[in-house]
């Protein structure tokens, strides 16, 4: 039996997703089609819209279907930089945390190389959480300047929570829209884009039990974007393409779900949770816990330690054979485990941050996947230090 | 057994782990990323573990139906091979990096980590065979296929290493019998270019290379009379034996062509001459590792200077740690640094790297 252990990366889809999509997916119309089927496909999508509207806090015409969080995320920062850049060319600052998911770190460099944009990495303290102190200076310097604001809802990696209502209240000063990627949050936390203050918001289907390749970009009416993609206009043109109506109902149908069991879902994952980095603790004692150790400061699914003396790829490689499934909690290059921006943003040094596992709880996790883990972990790590003892990491 | 299959993308390297599987063993993947910033492709047979080339590892593990990881060996490979070449270059001399890699990087830090994750071997693509030697202990021997053989770069694995190491393809027919057995098994690399010259230097062009890495002055190429010929803008880079690339403003008295016979970093100077002075017959090496019992002085033994070299037929006038061979055959543009490997028959007897070369 395989325990699944990595749910932040994504997780399985929610049965009732499943059937709403496989549902649509037989059905014939292009949404954009003036006939019976394209109104019966646009009716789909439109009651979609409205769904995921309601189950985020959201007006249908401010939640633009897009192809991921990916997308979404690369839509807000480079359609909202060109946006306020071209209504006034001195907006060329963009202001991000340094924990950022790299669908928004990426994006702003290549603004940075190729659009003149400069950008500001705001410093993170050792939880991974932002300094809005940094951010109030920063606007303060010179507001006029300021593009956009943009910080997570919660960090993929690590789990904590960002001060959005801190960063929105001191962006709101100078009239600076913020976005907010909120893949992991949604469905973990409660999240309400109107009540947020934000002005963009990016959310993915696959992370909370819809299908991969669906997502949102949530825009404030009234803020500008220049497009990425051009061609029929669908989506306020903001997003050509013809629209994907089995995944925009089955997206819908699944944040339905996991936003209205969300309150009690996210007690039971807590509880499970901490069970999970107990068990690690007890089998590990040197482990460290990172990120938020209060639970209100942490996504509820997160677990992440480091393990000193070992390296990530032997824990990864130790722990699947053992049939449980985890994450280096490192992004991949190339398949090449790159250290970790966000533990060293969290001033851990390479050699520490190489030690780090991820272990993430989603809808169909049990208590049966933390005892997978709590057997195998104690054995996975000694082995794992016999390996870095051989490699010469230092414990 | 668990066999760890070192996974480059080739197609070597993945009808080893195919072999591997079909022994019965226990087999699990594993490419070697040995740059922080890999390529994304390929360019013709330049370079190697690019993204396509990690994708290939994978798609060749995915059918062959065995777990696959992609290990960082960046640092290690970093500083034990890229930089031991451009610092053995800076030192005057002429290294081998796939000989490093193989001493440093493959038999050393993956066997070691291979081993204490539970594994029992490591196996990798190489043409070359281990059996028992004359002393029971595991040794290494030549390919099947001579014109592949690969012993040459893995004559400084020691016997307790080599003991570990499995080469399913060293008794393979020869290059087209194992790509013919990769398509048969249904591997998209049947038909992938070998890879050739240095894997860090994806142009080809170890000059330019060396250029951005090792600082160098101009200063005099001399002929081996002392009399200054011509001009070069650093002596580091240059390879004894080396013909082209020496810009001579004076032309040799008779006429014919010019090679590098030495190099000197501590006087900054390139000497050249005829081809005939390129002639070794004694060459003494340093490090020697001996893959079996030590030759005892007087032995006549085989020795190859060269991944491609011939063997010229040769006697041991010292073994040890510092080894001295008589070559009865000279041999032309013997650089220090270089690797000596002595055969006795297909038998890998030891290596040593060469301190110096020269005539009696």
């Amino acid at each position: 039996m395989t325990a699944y252990l990595d749910h932040a990366a994504t997780t399985p889809m929610l049965p009732e997703a499943v059937a709403a999509m496989t549902a649509e997916l037989s059905a014939v119309g292009n949404a954009s089609s003036l006939h019976t089927s394209g109104r019966r496909r646009r009716r789909v999508v439109e009651e979609s819209r409205e769904l995921l509207a309601a189950s985020l806090g959201a007006r249908p015409s401010e939640v633009v279907l897009v192809g991921g969080g990916t997308e979404a995320d690369n839509l807000a920062v480079k359609g909202i930089y060109r946006a306020r850049r071209d209504a006034d060319p001195r907006r060329r600052r963009v202001i991000a945390s340094a924990v950022e998911h790299h669908a928004v770190l990426d994006p702003l460099d290549w603004l940075a190389r190729h659009e003149g944009a400069d950008v500001v990495r705001l410093p993170v303290d050792h939880l991974g959480r932002v300094d809005v102190g940094a951010l109030r200076a920063v606007l303060a310097e010179d507001p006029d300047s300021v593009a956009l604001v943009t910080v997570m809802w919660a960090n993929n990696e690590v789990g904590t929570i960002q001060p959005v209502a801190d960063v929105v209240a001191a962006a709101a000063q100078y009239g600076v829209p913020v976005h907010s990627d909120a893949v992991q949050a949604v469905g973990a936390l409660p999240v309400h884009f109107a009540d947020s203050g934000l002005d963009a918001m990016t959310v993915s289907a696959h992370k909370l039990g819809g299908p991969v390749g669906a997502g949102a970009l949530l825009l404030r009416r009234g803020l500008d974007v220049v497009p990425l993609l051009h061609g029929g206009g669908q989506e306020r043109g903001v997003r050509s393409g013809t629209l994907d109506a089995a995944a925009a109902r089955a997206f819908a149908v699944a944040t339905d779900v996991a936003v209205s069991r969300q309150p009690i879902e996210s007690v039971r994952l807590a509880g499970l949770r901490d069970q999970l980095v107990a068990a690690v603790l007890a089998a590990v004692p040197d482990a460290v816990l990172r990120g938020d150790p209060d639970p209100a400061g942490r996504l509820p699914g997160n677990a992440h330690v480091t393990i000193p003396g070992c390296e990530g790829d032997s824990l990864l490689y130790l722990l699947d054979a053992r049939g449980v499934e985890c994450s280096t909690g490192s992004a991949c290059q190339a398949g090449v485990a790159q250290p970790s921006h966000v533990l060293l943003a969290m001033g851990l040094d390479e050699q520490t941050a190489s030690g780090a596992l991820r272990f993430t709880l989603g809808h169909t996790s049990t208590a049966a996947d933390v005892e997978a883990l709590a057997a195998a972990i104690g054995p996975v790590v000694e082995r794992a230090r016999f390996a870095g003892l051989a490699a010469g990491v230092r414990p | 057994m668990r066999v760890l299959a070192a996974m480059s993308g080739g197609v070597d390297s993945a009808v080893a782990a195919a072999r591997a599987v079909d022994a019965g063993h226990e087999v699990v993947g594993v490419h070697l990323a040995l740059s922080r910033q890999p390529a994304s492709g390929r360019v013709g047979a330049h370079g190697c573990c690019t993204v396509e080339d990690a994708g290939d590892a994978r798609r060749a593990a995915d059918v062959l139906g065995i777990p696959f990881y992609v290990w960082d060996m960046s640092a290690r490979f970093g500083r034990d091979v890229v930089d031991d070449f451009a610092a053995e270059y800076a030192a005057g001399r002429t290294p081998n990096p796939c000989v490093r890699c193989n001493e440093r990087v493959k038999f050393s830090a993956l066997l070691d980590r291979a081993l204490a994750l539970g594994f029992d071997a490591l196996a990798t693509g190489h043409y070359a065979r281990v059996a028992p030697g004359p002393d029971g202990r595991a040794a290494l021997f030549r390919a099947a296929d001579r014109a592949k053989d690969q012993s040459y770069v893995l004559s400084v694995v020691p016997p307790e290493r080599l003991a570990h190491a499995l080469f399913p393809v060293g008794d393979a027919g020869d290059k087209d019998a194992v790509r013919a057995e990769a398509a048969e098994r249904g591997l998209a690399v049947a038909d992938k270019p070998d890879s050739h010259d240095i894997c860090f230097v994806p142009d080809g062009d170890t000059r330019g290379w060396l250029a951005a890495r090792v600082p160098r002055r101009r200063g005099q190429v001399v002929d081996s009379a002392g009399r200054v010929v011509g001009e070069h803008d650093g002596a580091v880079g240059y390879t004894v034996g080396q013909r082209r690339g020496l810009r001579l403003g004076v032309p040799a008295p008779d006429g014919r062509p010019r090679y590098v016979l030495e190099v000197s970093v501590t006087t900054n100077t390139v000497t050249v001459g005829p081809a005939e002075e390129l002639d070794v017959d004694v060459v003494s090496g340093t490090s020697a590792v001996w893959c079996g019992p030590e030759p005892s002085a007087g032995s006549r033994l085989g020795a190859q200077l060269r991944a491609h070299g011939a063997e010229v037929p040769c006697v041991v006038e010292a073994a040890g740690d510092e080894p001295r061979v008589r070559l009865e055959q000279p041999a032309r543009g013997v650089a220090p640094g270089q690797t000596l490997a002595l055969y006795d028959g297909d038998r890998v007897v030891g290596s040593a790297t060469v301190a110096t070369a020269g005539r009696r």
